[in-house]
């Protein structure tokens, strides 16, 4: 079968790699150039995560982050693993339509009506009600996931489980739930990297005092391109490289369930 | 009894939190657009407080309601061409990065698909990875690379200037959004392509050939026609949210490469007039249920035709 493929095609392939991660490899190899400039490569140096780290805002924008993906990831993994499970166990008309729509629609879209949502509600912006939106937007990432798992799950071991007087919460708890437990713990993790790197819905329902990593880069990179960003780029890239292999060890064909 | 109990149990939870957070703010939104401005911005409100005992009295009744509801907005917008122009403008740059992804993605894909089973898995990991990067850094980087100081604009501008013109700017630009909103979604047009290619049966292909169809001939009335699913679901993936875009021209357009959802932005968080913004919201929704509604339909049409022909 492994026929040979014409030159071209290859070529253009290549270049479409190329293209995905030159962009990607120049802000990693500039966040070590010693230069102010993002324009030629001058020597090595460890400057700009010195300055990262010293650069009390950033710091708290990173504690948001992460106090904004944990509480997300957990609140959308438990929503969206029984919405997981009850979409592949039932025929439901709304919760599918629900769970899919936020992930289908441009972010945006979501974000605004959150922004007047809460307005018009008298909450105040801030930590809370991005929280509050991020979970919105997780649960059908994870829902999808778990979904996936289940329908991979071999249905007659419930059915023995329950022949041999398991009832439906014993049978779920000690059948279903190790089986698809990967694909919960997969789900958590991609929601928390989501929730990391949420930018659009993060604008519309921040307040004063609650910036995220994603909110201070945007503003730096507003201003002025600076190294600082591609420090901070790094290092966030490197956390969400760790986060994918984790999920990918958990649960392997997660990530191209979406 | 027990099924119903379980059925209640797993999906109320996350039924309920997603109409609250969810249906609930698209209605209010929706209904946001028949609602007059605020003095201050925002809304103007539909409640008040009583003087007397402090508490809240909603104002709109069925006879006043003519003073609460408008369709002030919506004419806003059909008076202004400005706002319709830019619609079309987003559109048309949605439409072009997703020919841009088709002519981009496919050899990939189809590489992808026919290559040896133990690579492709590799293969395809590394057209997702750059997904999972933040997506501000994703644009950066572009900042970077179409900047003044960059190889790229430099070599560019060495032609240019040879040919005797004006030295041009990459960055802020309609052109720097274009190459971002490729960027940013050509995943999107690999994954479905490539999980449509890789099922087809090269025994097509090889019986194509040996009846002397060339190799030009076997893709187009092979391929292609057989691959249009993958291709109508990667389009999809990639005009929705590329119509939508804030981000990307708001960082690397400049004022030349606005586009739609610049101008919401704007309503909400800058002008402050909400109505407005909603009624631009609603347009853009409209935009989105259009196109997911022309590539399920055209996808229903291709596999009843599929039926018919056996």
């Amino acid at each position: 079968m492994a026929k040979r493929q014409s030159w071209w095609l290859w070529a253009a392939a290549a270049l479409a790699y190329v293209f995905l991660y030159l962009p990607l490899v120049i802000v990693v190899v500039y966040s070590f150039n010693d230069s102010k400039l993002n324009a030629e490569w001058v020597g090595f140096t460890l400057d700009w995560y010195h300055k990262l780290f010293n650069n009390r805002e950033m710091l708290v924008a990173a504690r948001n982050s992460m106090v904004i993906g944990v509480v997300s990831a957990l609140a959308a993994t438990f929503f969206g693993a029984l919405a997981g499970i009850a979409m592949h166990r039932y025929k439901l008309r709304l919760l599918p339509f629900l769970v899919l729509t936020p992930i289908a629609i441009p972010e945006i879209l979501m974000g605004v009506s959150l922004l007047i949502f809460f307005v018009l509600l008298n909450v105040t912006l801030g930590m809370t009600s991005i929280i509050l939106a991020h979970v919105a937007f997780c649960i059908g990432f994870v829902a999808i996931v778990v979904r996936a798992r289940m329908q991979g799950m071999d249905n007659s071991l419930v059915e023995a489980a329950r022949d041999l007087g398991a009832t439906p919460w014993q049978a779920f708890r000690l059948v279903t739930l190790p089986q698809i437990m990967p694909g919960i713990l997969a789900g958590g993790l991609m929601a928390f990297t989501l929730s990391i790197d949420d930018f659009v819905i993060t604008f519309f329902t921040a307040g004063v005092g609650s910036s995220t990593l994603p909110l201070q880069i945007y503003s730096m990179i507003k201003i002025a391109v600076t190294p600082e960003v591609n420090a901070i780029s790094t290092l966030l890239m490197v956390l969400t490289l760790c986060l994918i292999v984790l999920v990918s060890k958990v649960s392997p064909g997660a990530l191209r369930a979406e | 009894m027990q099924e119903r109990l379980g059925k209640w149990l797993l999906s109320w939870p996350p039924l309920a939190y997603l109409v609250v957070f969810f249906l609930l703010p698209s209605l209010i939104m929706m209904f946001a657009a028949f609602r007059y401005p605020g003095d201050y911005g925002g809304l103007m409100p539909l409640t008040s407080e009583d003087p007397a005992t402090g508490k809240l009295v909603l104002d709109i009744t069925l006879d006043n309601w003519r003073d609460y509801l408008t369709l002030e907005s919506f004419v806003r917008l059909v008076d202004e061409p400005l706002y319709i122009e830019l619609f079309i403008k987003s559109l048309w740059y949605a439409t072009l990065t997703t020919l841009i992804c088709i002519a981009m993605g496919y050899p990939l894909a189809w590489l992808i698909a026919r290559s040896p089973k133990k690579y492709r898995d590799l293969m395809l990991l590394l057209v997702i990875l750059p997904f999972w990067s933040n997506f501000l850094i994703r644009i950066y980087a572009w900042m970077i690379l179409l900047g003044p100081q960059s190889a790229l604009s430099k070599a560019i501008n060495l032609v240019v200037t040879a040919f005797g013109h004006e030295p041009v700017s990459l960055l802020f630009t309609p052109f720097a959004v274009i190459v971002c909103l490729v960027y940013v979604h050509l995943p999107f047009m690999v994954l479905p392509l490539y999980a449509n290619l890789e099922k087809h049966d090269m025994a097509l292909l090889d019986a194509a050939q040996d009846l002397g169809a060339s190799a030009w001939q076997r893709f187009w009335k092979i391929t292609w026609p057989l691959s249009l699913p993958g291709v109508y679901a990667g389009a999809a993936l990639v005009f929705i949210p590329a119509l939508g875009m804030f981000a990307v021209p708001d960082i690397i357009g400049g004022t030349e490469g606005i586009m739609i959802g610049n101008l919401i932005k704007q309503q909400f968080l800058e002008t402050r007039d909400w109505p407005f913004g909603a009624v631009l919201s609603i347009m853009l929704t409209g935009g989105v249920l259009l196109m997911a509604g022309l590539a399920a339909a055209v996808g229903r049409g291709k596999q009843k035709a599929k039926q018919k022909h056996g």
